[in-house]
């Protein structure tokens, strides 16, 4: 059991050091077995593990497995541990799974790049870490798998490093998750200081007994590791920018994986956040502002990539209500089904993509639906997932979510209807958008256009799938269901019920009243994005054309990224300019000069000691003769 | 007996007091003439005085019961190495009008110089009074130091002479004149 | 007998005056002989303390010292008459030019 969970993470490994070390010269076909065949293997043990975890009782559902002892300095010790409990074998199955139908995806769409094998190379070692990240059984552990994956975001987004733009995306993406790093390190210091080990059983057993103005203020520098990692406001404007990598890429990190960090780091320090009801204020306040923020600028939106991109960012922001709320179960909820419509809807757009060649604007796209039969099914399935339509994963998931905020304040839940609202009204402007209508591509686009190879549609089909069933995991008692997922995650956040201040619950009424309205209020979005994009063909307006005040607000992203220019970089250069003309020039340089100087003027005086006259030398000889004796008749 | 004692005494007292004043006789020649190599102007004077100079302190190998050393002595400096000197000083035609001099700031200084170092030596060796002496040792004889010299010292002494070797060859070297054409 | 010290202080007195000698005279040659008596300062020492601690190591230095003091005199007249042969005289102060 231990040779198998130590195996998980290790597969990945072993697949990056083997192409790496590979290089350009290893033929296609040996990557691509080496790279799926390490996610695939590690999939079927996660799925063995979650199975086996699943026929444990309760309360000892989980398998610990310390490798070595990494460091031990002092009072200090950490050492290289992994657990498997519900929550991580769930994170398990997601990475692995999505990560596997991800790889296969991009054999077929990276199938003519020329970086092909750096290209698998970089997607192995990304799992790695994230493996890393979800099975760490301490926060160093975490910490290496978190940094290590902003490590490989930075290298997938500017993947094709020729072109300046990319690059300076990924440097945004890896520079604002510095920062929120920043606040994560500065946590685990303080847990460390005040529990005394950074084990995860021995702080969460310690939870209660340290103060709570510390633990807030822990948990608060926690949440800003996530809202770097996880792109909550402010540090959220990479993620958009982001979208300059292949598309894989931005499903795997930018919709599945490394943005669900944060949740899973939240989730995993539940106890700490339930303690903290300050910090789960900040937390609720910060996602709800987000997941609206991200809509409103997800409707004026016209590059397919960049849609997805702000829905994400929207998303991301439900869960984390969810999370500040203390529905610790409905964020994971959600963030598991998000990660199979999300990836889907990436993947979908990447088809498209690959069919227009290259084409990522939706004002020319349209009349797909005949030429892309089975990414038009699949995409429309993650719409309906995405919007919350019964059957649909989404439904179930984004439903717990909005009764957690309806029980506890109505303000709060009216935003984050509004912000389901907008969420469908875009997602469908962009289906119909793409799909529907007449094609307004240009000519020959058209005339070459085809239907995805197998290695490309599979993946889709597999996640529609898992879209359309993946909300049954979670049915709640309303609809007669025993929701699974639930008891299922019991044992990680029963400490947190435990200490837990009060509990929310709602009659079945008042939720059979919630699920109705959203799902009527839905429906009548989609109407109206049925109205405008499908029977009145409207378009959204070319550039350069002049548009309302508002819209351009919108379209702009409200401006943010010119502010944070305007306040943070311009400074930081500014201050960088100071200090290299003042401190680097007039300071070191004239500091480390002037000891080579010394010894020019040093050795410029001593060589006048060098006369040249014999008398002058026998002179000098003598006195110095003179000198010693004396030192050592007087005893120096 | 009280005779004898008598006689004793005063042979004793009067050979402690004959070696005195030899040795205050001999000390002050060697310092004279010491004195007067370093300030007589005429080179050949100086190789003069400093044969004195050597005699007297040979002079007082033999106090100190060294008569091989003080043999030696004779025949290697007064013998050899003046000698030597003389043949130079002979070579070159040095004499009186020739002497260069020097400044009198530095003669003024070297003085102090050599008064320092005089205070200097002296106060070093001022805690010698508490040796013990040995009276009428024989290590200076010719068998004894024999004795020693083949026995202990025998690798100093067969490297010696690779030492006068080189020095003989160095000599000769350094004393050719140089002929254009000529190849060594 | 004699106490040591006198003999310690007319080596002493000897080394100095050869010492005055070295610094006193441009002369090479008269350099040269102040400082074979110097090195006869040092072998009286030497002598005087072999005898008063009976050891006889003393007199087998000074012996050797002997044998180099005669060798370095040979050398070192050679050296000086190959100087004259260059510069026509004996002055050290001539031979400056190894200088900045």
């Amino acid at each position: 059991m231990d040779m198998l969970v130590s195996l998980v993470p290790l597969l990945p490994l072993l697949g990056f050091l083997i192409i790496g070390l590979g290089g350009r010269k290893l033929h296609q076909g040996v990557t691509v077995a080496v790279a799926c065949g390490s996610i695939l293997i590690a999939f079927i043990i996660a799925v063995v593990l979650f199975f086996n975890l699943s026929n444990l009782p309760a309360d000892a559902r989980s398998i610990s497995v310390t490798l070595f002892d990494w460091i031990s300095a002092g009072r200090f010790s950490a050492s290289l541990g992994f657990l498997v409990d519900p929550l991580s074998s769930l994170m398990l199955l997601i990475i692995t799974g999505v990560g596997f139908l991800i790889h296969v995806y991009s054999v077929g769409y990276m199938h003519d790049d020329e970086g092909f094998n750096r290209f698998f190379s970089y997607l192995n070692l990304f799992v790695f870490f994230m493996l890393l990240l979800v099975m760490g059984s301490n926060y160093l552990v975490m910490f290496v798998g978190w940094e290590g994956v902003g490590l490989c975001s930075y290298l997938l987004i500017g993947f094709w490093f020729k072109n300046r733009d990319y690059t300076n995306a990924a440097n945004k993406a890896f520079i604002m998750n510095r920062i929120g790093d920043l606040g994560l390190l500065l946590g685990v210091i303080l847990i460390f200081v005040h529990f005394g080990s950074i084990q995860y059983s021995d702080v969460m057993a310690k939870a209660s007994t340290v103060d709570t103005g510390m633990l807030t203020l822990i948990t608060f520098l926690l949440f800003i590791g996530a809202m770097g990692k996880s792109a909550q406001i402010p540090l959220y404007t990479w993620l958009p920018d982001a979208m300059a990598g292949p598309t894989p890429v931005s499903a795997l990190i930018h919709a599945a994986t490394m943005v669900t960090a944060g949740i899973y780091m939240i989730a995993r320090n539940n106890v700490l956040y339930t303690l903290s009801p300050g910090t789960q204020h900040i937390v609720m306040i910060i996602g709800l502002a987000t997941a609206l923020f991200a809509a409103t600028i997800a409707l004026v939106q016209n590059d397919i990539k960049k849609v997805l991109a702000y829905s994400t960012v929207s998303q991301l922001g439900l869960m984390f209500l969810a999370l500040g709320l203390g529905a610790y179960t409905s964020g994971i909820f959600h963030m598991a089904t998000h990660a199979f419509f999300k990836a889907l809807l990436f993947l979908g757009a990447g088809s498209v993509i690959h069919a227009l060649q290259g084409e990522q604007d939706i004002r020319n796209m349209g009349g797909l639906r005949k030429h892309l039969p089975v990414t038009f099914i699949t995409f429309l399935i993650a719409v309906l997932a995405i919007s919350g339509i019964f059957p649909f994963a989404g439904f179930f998931s984004k439903d717990e979510i909005l009764a957690s905020a309806y029980a506890h304040d109505k303000i709060v839940w009216a935003i984050a209807f509004i912000t389901s609202l907008m969420t469908s009204f875009y997602m469908f402007r962009l289906f119909f958008l793409t799909f529907s209508g007449q094609a307004r591509a240009s000519h020959d686009v058209m005339h070459h256009i085809h239907e995805s190879p197998k290695s490309m549609t599979l993946p889709l089909i597999v996640l529609a799938i898992l879209s359309a069933v993946g909300g049954f995991m979670g049915v709640p008692e309303a609809l007669h269901g025993s929701h699974w997922l639930n008891s299922f995650l019991s044992p990680v956040f029963a400490p947190s019920a435990a200490v837990a201040h009060h509990a929310e619950h709602l009659s079945h009424g008042t939720e059979y009243m919630l699920m109705g309205v959203v799902t009527v209020l839905t429906l009548v979005m989609i109407g109206i994005a049925y109205a405008l994009y499908v029977s009145k063909k409207q378009v959204p307006a070319a550039e350069g054309v002049a548009t309302s005040a508002f819209h351009r607000l919108l379209y702009n992203k409200y401006y943010i990224d010119e502010l944070y220019n305007a306040i943070v970089v311009k400074p930081l250069f500014w201050l960088s300019v100071q200090f290299d003309a003042i401190i680097e020039r007039l300071g070191i340089d004239n500091v480390v000069n002037t000891f080579g100087n010394s010894v020019v003027w040093g050795s410029r005086a001593a060589r006048r000691l060098q006369t040249g006259s014999i008398g002058f030398y026998i002179f000098v000889m003598v006195i110095s003769i003179i000198v010693l004796l004396g030192a050592a008749l007087i005893g120096l | 007996m009280l005779s004898n004692n008598r006689k004793n005494s005063v042979i004793t007292n009067n050979y402690s007091a004959v070696t005195l004043n030899l040795f205050y006789f001999l000390s002050f020649l060697a310092v004279l003439s010491a004195l007067l190599v370093v300030f007589s102007k005429n080179p050949v004077h100086s190789v003069l005085y400093l044969i004195i100079t050597f005699f007297s302190i040979g002079g007082h190998y033999l106090l100190l019961n060294a008569e091989f050393l003080f043999v030696v002595h004779i025949i290697v400096y007064a013998g050899a190495i003046m000698v030597l000197f003389l043949y130079v000083i002979m070579l070159l035609n040095l004499n009186k009008e020739t002497e260069p001099h020097k400044s009198n700031l530095l003669k003024v200084a070297a003085t102090i110089c050599g008064g320092l170092f005089l205070i200097i030596l002296v106060g070093s060796l001022k805690g010698a009074e508490s040796m013990i002496q040995v009276q009428n040792s024989n290590i200076g004889y010719v068998k004894n130091l024999g004795m020693v010299l083949f026995n202990e010292f025998m690798l100093p002494f067969e490297i010696s002479s690779v030492l006068l070797l080189a020095a003989m060859v160095g000599a000769v070297m350094l004393g050719k004149s140089e002929k254009p054409g000529v190849n060594n | 007998m004699i106490p040591i010290e006198y003999y310690l202080w007319l080596s002493a007195v000897l080394f100095t005056i050869g010492v005055m000698g070295v610094l006193y005279r441009r002369n090479a040659i008269i350099i040269f002989m102040c400082i074979e008596l110097m090195l006869n300062a040092v072998n009286l020492v030497m002598v005087a303390f072999s005898n008063y601690l009976n050891d006889s190591s003393g007199q087998v230095f000074v012996f050797f010292i002997m044998a180099v003091a005669a060798a370095e005199v040979a050398v070192g007249l050679a050296i000086l008459v190959v100087m004259y042969r260059n510069t026509k005289t004996t002055d050290i102060d001539i031979l400056n030019q190894l200088k900045w």
